[in-house]
């Protein structure tokens, strides 16, 4: 059995029929070869599967693929806009907020979940949001360091019209 | 940016930009054509006797491609142990086989009994679930201490008591016990260093394919070190012609030692692919790491150290059980061993120590190397006894440490410190750190605070750690001559194309520590050129001439010496072409900053026109062969000795018995560095992970040999906000013997870490006028308010 889904993954509509019990984050690795988003537990702990869902983040190896249809998913590929990097992106390699770089792509979109929502983070606030990520290398040290970054340099930058992609 | 001087700075990481984009490219990112999927059948019981295997309603499921238990793996070897341990009678230790497939009997919980390969990932899952196997439950001992006594359930029956082998090392114990008579004081401590689960956070992941044509095969597998995993599978397990394997190390996600050895799993696979002719794909679940990564520490200990009217240390014995799992893992032998025993000496001038050490097997998933690899044990029992015995003496635990340094020696104008358990240590001034640490912790303030509190009912603490650690492992007739079962040196080539374009080949291989930036300053900064016309290939044996791989914080100290001397033969022969071009003696030129030049005068050439001159050799020494291309093997003169001091502040709550970690200062002397960025940030995840272990961690077995916490739901894990921002600061004590002057920065977060902090906790508690002497780590709220309690 299979069940016809559509959902528009970084801007690109893909209608697909999955299995039911397929798992979304499976959906995106192995059926449209989005290898970004990983997959470090079976129990929604470590937060390396996180994705924009709906623009909120989400994460992928406790959905089901069949759970996502008619939604918009944002994953790592799609984070740059016209080749311009997020200012987490650059944050994360200015401030080497990575080392072996497998829980980076959760870890950048649990954090652009938040500095959507709040623009001026306490380290405390940073912190917490970041729970649900799991780092074996950096201690976090220099991942809030790449996070307080991208909370300057987005202040800095001039807010940009909102575009919203349509399903 | 400059192209000179790049060594020291802080250049940012070449490779961030493909992993903040989503295109990294690891073990379980790849999908070959004709791909399958494997999943294993696995021992839910630590001990079983295996009676049946029912494959045949497994066999007719959808999608099943073959399965295979231990009866159809019997003529293939197991996997073997790299480093022979003689018993102290001089037997060599016991090395039961490591089958790929448990046949008549589980060891451990999770050991497999069949792997089921079907043409998608969830049949094969399916399917394993039909696998019925029918298994006699048999006693189980998981305790090292308990696996030794008489009458104990037997791992293996052909190994009495259970014991893998006894070892000692150092004075004889008649000197030791001499000296320890002679003490005003003996501290003793029995503790237990936990077992811990690595927990990279990328599972291992394997894909194993063969080519019936040219009967060549290729692995993909997620490994610190891919030639080490082609000869051990090669030459011990599958006896297949190594030329005709490939295995690559693609981006691998963390390592911290657990990625090191050579996993059945790998050897099956490859072993699977030849049997069906298609690629045979497996990434762990979350709960198969925890069962059969190996895991690390685990030891029991009793320590005591003896010391004079004045707080000189005089002696120090230590025995030692140190658990092995249910098999020996590829190093399993040599962490309890010569990368424990040998670091007692620590950075005190002790005349005398003697270690002793049973290592045992149990019904327990395999133990070996996982960051610091014995350095930390060893570390924890030493700056353990110390804190105590300072407070034990009403003595200042820094001042105890000032007594006992070994003076500052550089390794040049100075000799090498001999140590009483083997080791020469290279250069270190070990004051210097400790001193630097009390200035950036505000001594004196702090423990006015500390009184302060105390007085108003509030619990405050300090705790020190001063580590020392063996790195850059290591000369090959040293460790060769302690047992290891190879070489460790390493590989590095230098191909300089025509365009004077670089490609360097290095045999370590990089999964987090930014080989592909800091190796790149190195070559960039010797040949004056850009990092841009510099690529660090690395991970792959088909490319890379040989490679030992990365581990022991070796890959600067012994990789990077290898890129170095290549280096240095290109520029000599860079030398012969230039003379030539420039009618001089090769005597006469200089290279520097990328132009050689004729001594005293103007004359020069640049390095991308002498690349291209090695390629195009129209005007060309007569007796010199074309190209620019040069590949060195690297055997270090001695390990490099890193060593530092780390201070933890905590604060613990009299009611819940809850410990914050207020401040982490970690100083440490790394010798030179050429990232400091990088240093930096190795220091903190390892501090992160050694705070861990004295906080968090711990595999916890019940009396079943069940993994209890085999899950991240279960296993505490460190997270974002159980840290403080790390204070850290650097001493550096150049490495005498390498090029580089680097010593390595992997393991010393983890090294000093845990013992600082444990310090603390039992300092904040004396401060209260508790009279504890040790709490079992992970030291959680409970097992704290506990010990306040009694």
């Amino acid at each position: 059995m299979s069940i016809k889904i559509t959902v528009t993954v970084n801007g690109v509509k893909h209608v697909d029929r999955v299995e039911p019990r397929m798992l979304l984050v499976n959906y995106l690795r192995e059926t449209l070869g989005l290898t970004g988003t990983h997959v470090g537990c079976d129990t929604s702990s470590c937060g390396a599967c996180t994705i924009h869902l709906n623009d909120k983040a989400a994460k992928s190896c406790s959905m089901l693929a069949v759970q996502a249809d008619k939604c918009r998913i944002t994953t790592i590929e799609g984070l740059a806009k016209d080749g311009e990097l997020h200012p987490l992106q650059e944050g994360f390699n200015q401030c080497h907020g990575l080392q072996c770089g497998f829980c980076t792509p959760g870890m950048i979109m649990t954090a652009a979940d938040l500095l959507r929502n709040n623009r001026k983070p306490s380290e405390q606030e940073i912190r917490a949001a970041l729970d649900g990520n799991f780092c074996r290398c950096t201690g976090y040290h220099n991942i809030v360091k790449s996070v307080q970054y991208a909370v300057e340099k987005m202040k800095a930058a001039k807010p940009k019209p909102k575009k919203e992609v349509a399903v | 940016m400059s192209t000179t001087n790049l060594i020291g700075q802080s250049v940012k990481r070449v490779e961030d930009k493909r992993f903040t984009t989503g295109r990294g490219r690891f073990a379980d990112d790849i999908v070959l054509p004709h791909q399958t999927y494997a999943s294993f059948v696995r021992s839910p019981y630590a001990h079983a006797r295996i009676l049946q295997v029912d494959t045949s309603a497994a066999k007719e499921m959808p999608g099943v491609i073959a399965i295979y238990t231990g009866a159809d793996l019997a003529n293939v070897n197991g996997v073997p142990c790299g480093w022979q341990v003689n018993f102290k009678n001089g037997d060599a230790m016991k090395e039961p086989k490591h089958a790929l497939l448990a046949a008549g009997k589980a060891r451990h919980a999770g050991d497999p009994v069949a792997i089921v390969i079907a043409e998608t990932r969830e049949q094969a899952v399916d399917a394993a679930e039909a696998v019925v196997v029918e298994y006699e439950e048999l006693p189980c001992v998981i305790d090292a201490a308990k696996a030794v006594q008489p009458g104990a359930p037997l791992v293996h029956e052909d190994v009495p008591n259970n014991i893998c082998f006894d070892w000692a090392l150092g004075n004889p114990i008649e000197e030791v016990n001499e000296a320890m008579s002679r003490a005003s004081h003996v501290t003793t401590l029995e503790f237990v260093n936990q077992r811990l689960v690595p927990n990279a956070i990328e599972p291992r992941s394997y894909n194993s394919s063969y080519d019936p044509i040219t009967d060549k095969y290729i692995l993909y597998t997620s490994t610190q070190n891919p030639h080490v995993i082609r000869l051990l599978m090669c030459a011990f397990v599958l006896g297949l012609p190594e030329h005709k394997v490939r295995v690559v190390g693609p981006d691998v996600g963390g390592g911290f030692g657990s990625k090191i050895f050579h996993y059945t799993e790998e050897a099956l696979l490859t072993w699977c692919t030849k049997q069906l002719g298609r690629p045979v794909k497996w990434t762990a679940e979350r709960s198969e790491s925890f069962l059969l990564d190996a895991h690390g520490r685990d030891h029991i200990t009793k320590a005591e150290m003896g010391f004079d009217a004045e707080g000189k240390i005089l002696a120090l014995r230590v025995k030692t059980y140190a658990n092995m799992g249910a098999y020996l893992s590829t190093f399993g032998s040599c962490i309890p061993t010569y990368l424990h025993g040998t670091l007692l000496q620590g950075l005190y001038t002790t005349p005398k120590i003697n270690v002793d050490v049973t290592a045992v097997f149990t019904h327990s998933t395999p133990v070996d190397a996982y960051r610091g690899a014995g350095r930390p044990e060893a570390t924890y029992l030493l700056e353990r006894l110390m804190d105590l015995a300072a407070h034990e003496m009403n003595m200042d635990p820094a001042d105890l440490r000032f007594k006992n340094f070994i003076p500052p020696f550089d390794g040049v104008n100075q000799p090498g410190y001999q140590t009483q358990v083997a080791l020469q240590y290279d250069s270190g001034n070990y004051e210097g750190v400790l001193k630097k640490g009390l200035g950036m912790l505000g001594y004196e303030e702090i423990r006015k605070k500390q009184k302060e509190a105390a007085n108003n009912g509030k619990l405050i603490g300090v705790g020190f750690s001063t580590y020392i650690e063996a790195c850059g492992i290591a000369p090959s007739a040293v460790v060769g001559s302690l047992g290891a079962r190879a070489g460790l040196f390493e590989v590095g080539q230098v191909r300089v194309q025509p365009t004077g374009k670089v490609s360097v080949y290095t045999g370590s291989h990089s999964h987090g520590q930014g080989h592909e930036t800091t190796f790149a300053q190195v070559v960039a900064d010797k040949l004056g050129i850009s990092m841009d016309d510099v690529e660090i290939m690395h991970g792959d044996t088909e490319t890379v001439a040989f490679g030992m791989g990365t581990y022991g914080s070796r890959s600067l100290a012994v990789g990077g010496t290898a890129i170095v001397k290549s280096i240095d033969k290109i520029i000599e022969k860079g030398k012969k072409i230039a003379a030539h071009k420039l009618e001089a003696n090769p005597d006469d030129i200089n290279f520097e900053s990328g132009k050689f030049t004729v001594k005293g005068t103007d004359k020069s050439i640049g390095f991308a026109e002498i690349a291209l001159t090695a390629y195009v050799p129209h005007v060309y020494p007569k007796d010199l062969e074309p190209g620019l291309d040069f590949s060195s093997f690297y055997d270090p003169a001695n390990f490099t000795y890193p060593f530092g001091c780390h201070i933890a502040v905590v604060e613990v709550d009299k009611e819940t018995g809850e410990v914050k970690l207020d401040r982490f200062i970690a100083v440490d002397d790394v010798g030179n560095m050429v990232n400091p960025m990088i240093v930096e940030g190795q220091i903190h995840g390892g501090v992160a992970q050694g705070i861990g272990q004295a906080l968090f961690e711990g595999a916890v077995y019940n009396e079943n040999g069940q993994l209890t916490n085999a899950s991240y739901m279960d296993y505490c894990m460190p997270r974002a906000d159980d840290f403080p921002f790390f204070e850290t600061g650097t001493q550096v004590t150049p490495c005498p013997h390498n090029p580089l002057g680097v010593k390595g920065a992997g393991e010393a977060g983890a090294i000093g870490s845990t013992p600082a902090v444990v310090n603390a906790v039992m300092d904040a508690l004396w401060s209260g006028g508790h009279n504890v002497k040790d709490i079992r780590m992970p030291l959680t709220a409970e097992r704290v308010w506990r010990a306040m309690q009694s």
